[in-house]
């Protein structure tokens, strides 16, 4: 009896130990799970989620305060995404957030623009240009489309354009469905 | 030397069509008013525009020059003026437009000469030859131009076993490559030589599908005039696609090529006969590629192949071959198989453009389109593919954009060829299906690579804004720190500030018998 409880002690002593030491030596810094949904994120870091970025926005799918249907402009594609790697059922975009939008590049009219920097200061990228009192101007292939410069500008001087496909990026479309064509 | 040839799963016997355009000679295309040169014309980046509107240009004067290694320089195909540089429709399925030179010829041909011709390519070395080959614009003619200098860049030398010509030519209607040689053998041969000079190659074997009896006798009449005894030529059976590089590699060395490799992994280089002509012409006369043989062919009144400076319309060829758009539903550029439908007749013909094919439902009714019926699961299409693939299932996961399982599937060795669409009882247009899923996948890529330098800016971002703080803070405090010293390091001024302080308080207490003064009044 007595070697029994001493034999059962000293076992989970010994594998608390190992545990507790694994705990301190193969930590995990931050959460892999954000990280994962990050990496998904179209990194627009547009808000229209309501989070300050797709990083916060990742880490409150991770923590189960946000829901996976917040991110527009990653559309359909990003849902669909996030519910095979956290294993939910995918769902329509919500329509309080935002709705999916071809991709758009930010242009200032450079005769307008009166170089106040209140839209250097709103680029989540670094994608504009600019210092005070000099024109500024947008570098196209940095822009995420985020349209956070649009808002600032005091002499509303920036213009969202859809991005130009061209013949090297343009691609075929899906034939129409046996029920379109009925249609 | 080769004895057996080998052969591949799958392919088809098509009707050839080839008969119509090969009984008349090549003839050449008369110039139009205005030619219109897209700057891109090959694979890779678009070359970059050297002439402004109202500069005079030579025949043969480069007119956009390469920009980056996967690059080919562009030429003026006539003597003429630069009327405008701009977006004009170019010969692409999108029917989108791309930057343009137009060029309206004075009719002179004045010939530019920047490239002086080279008769002994053995005072030369291979890199120069290259490089000759890269400034002539040469890419490859077989309908996917590629620049043609990276392909006969080898990574060591004497690592190339074969040089390998295609003539094979396997898709229906087309002959441009046929007549080429048949009528031109001797410079399609010193082509050959230049190629095989700038690869160090050991072997050179020619490719030829035999239903082209003739072009292999002149070939062969070429190679005994010429003195070449250690060239072949090997007439493989005519089967769809034979012409594809890994297709006629397959047949005559019976090497297989794997996926995501190419045959210089297995030191041989495949390089189409209109290319050679092309080297041939730059290095022994110093011509610049600015034209090229085309079949003009189908709902026209005289089917012909024709010889076409680059930047003629498609428009014009069809009606200098008899051709009226009144009884031409679409043009197909490219062949029936593998080529597209212009959704406009007036684009420039343009160095891949190897055959325009005139279409009406009495030639050839439009295929599929409102009429495909459900996928029955019966297998056709799996056993036409010519590289093994399950078109049934690669559809399945296109429709479903499932793009991770159809790489799984193998999506990407697909070459197109269109065999799997031409058996399909329910006539579903495969093809395109796969396109789609191409498309798709490279886009997903390029938006990840996107995201990945906009996370890593964002991050950088956030990081200088707290290093800002941060600064600001520090000096702030550093500040601070300095006032705090100024006041504690003079004692005099320390003592001072007592005094006063006490005067103050002395001032404070003071009062008292100031109320009591108000007090008595």
């Amino acid at each position: 009896m007595l070697t029994a409880v001493l034999v059962l002690t000293l076992l989970a002593l010994a594998l608390g130990l190992i545990l507790g030491f694994a705990a301190i030596r193969f930590k995990v810094e931050g959460n892999p799970v954000a990280d994962q949904i990050d990496k998904l994120l179209p990194q627009t870091q547009c808000g229209q989620c309501g989070f300050p970025g797709c990083r916060p926005y990742a880490e409150a799918i991770a923590r189960g305060e946000a829901d996976i249907n917040q991110c527009p402009p990653g559309g359909e594609q990003t849902i669909h995404a996030l519910a095979d790697l956290l294993g939910v059922e995918a769902k329509p975009l919500s329509a309080e957030h935002g709705e999916e939008k071809p991709k758009m590049v930010a242009v200032i009219d450079e005769n307008i623009c009166i170089g106040c920097t209140l839209c250097i200061q709103a680029c989540p990228v670094d994608a504009i240009l600019g210092a005070a009192k000099q024109m500024h101007t947008v570098i196209e292939s940095e822009c995420t489309g985020c349209e956070l410069c649009v808002a600032p500008c005091p002499v509303d001087c920036i213009d969202m354009v859809p991005v130009k496909t061209g013949t090297r990026y343009w691609k075929w479309s899906l034939p129409p469905s046996q029920l379109e064509r009925r249609a | 030397m080769i004895g057996k040839l080998f052969r591949y799963n799958g392919g088809l016997k098509l009707p050839e069509n080839k008969e119509q355009t090969t009984h008349r000679p090549i003839q050449p295309a008369s110039v139009p008013p205005r030619l219109i040169i897209p700057v891109q014309q090959h694979i890779g980046t678009p070359a970059e525009p050297l002439v402004k509107v109202g500069d005079t240009v030579l025949k043969g004067q480069m007119i956009a020059k390469g920009n980056g290694l996967i690059s080919a320089p562009v030429h003026a195909s006539s003597s003429g003026i630069v009327v405008d540089i701009g977006e004009y429709p170019v010969p692409h399925p999108s029917g989108l437009t791309a930057t343009c030179v137009v060029i309206e010829p004075d009719g002179l041909e004045t010939m530019a000469d920047h490239l002086p011709p080279i008769h002994d390519v053995t005072q030369y070395t291979p890199e120069e030859i290259r490089e000759r080959i890269h400034q002539a614009g040469i890419v490859g003619l077989g309908g996917a131009g590629f620049p043609s200098h990276v392909k006969l860049a080898p990574k060591h030398q004497h690592m190339v076993e074969i040089l390998l010509l295609n003539g094979a030519e396997c898709e229906p209607y087309i002959t441009c490559d046929d007549m080429l040689m048949r009528e031109r053998p001797e410079e399609i041969l010193k082509g050959m030589l230049i190629m095989r000079y700038a690869l160090m190659a050991k072997r050179c074997i020619i490719g030829i599908e035999d239903n082209k009896p003739l072009a292999a006798k002149a070939l062969r009449e070429a190679i005994t005039r010429l003195k070449l005894d250690d060239v072949e030529v090997i007439e493989v059976p005519s089967l769809y696609p034979n012409g594809g590089e890994k297709q006629l590699i397959r047949v005559i060395t019976g090497i297989e090529i794997p996926a995501n490799r190419l045959p210089i992994d297995y030191r041989i280089v495949c390089q189409n006969v209109g290319t050679a002509y092309a080297v041939a012409r730059a290095i022994h006369h110093g011509e610049p590629l600015i034209s090229r043989i085309i079949t003009v062919t189908g709902a026209v009144g005289s089917p012909c192949n024709l010889e076409v400076p680059f930047g003629i319309l498609a428009s014009e060829l069809i009606s200098q071959c008899a051709g009226t758009m009144d009884h031409i539903d679409r043009i197909i550029m490219g062949g029936p198989m593998m080529g597209f439908a212009l959704p406009n007749a007036d684009v420039p013909v343009v160095k891949t453009t190897n055959c325009l094919l005139a279409l009406n439902d009495n030639i050839l009714p439009l295929p599929h389109k409102n009429r495909a019926l459900p996928c029955i699961r019966c297998g056709s299409c799996a056993t036409a593919c010519p590289v093994n693939l399950l078109p049934q299932q690669l559809y399945w996961y296109a429709r479903a954009k499932d793009f991770d399982k159809i790489q799984d599937y193998r999506l990407f060795d697909c070459i197109e060829c269109g065999c799997c669409e031409y058996v399909c009882p329910s006539q579903i247009p495969l093809v395109q299906y796969f396109r789609f899923a191409k498309g798709q996948i490279w886009e997903q890529e390029r938006e990840k690579k996107k995201s990945d330098i906009a996370r890593e800016r964002h991050e950088f971002r956030q990081h200088r804004i707290e290093r800002e703080k941060e600064e600001k803070a520090a000096r702030h405090k550093a500040k601070a720190a300095a006032v705090a010293e100024d006041t504690s390091g003079s004692d005099e001024k320390k003592a001072a500030i007592q005094a006063a302080l006490e005067r103050v308080k002395a001032k404070q207490s003071a009062p008292e018998p100031t109320d009591g003064n108000t007090e008595q009044s």
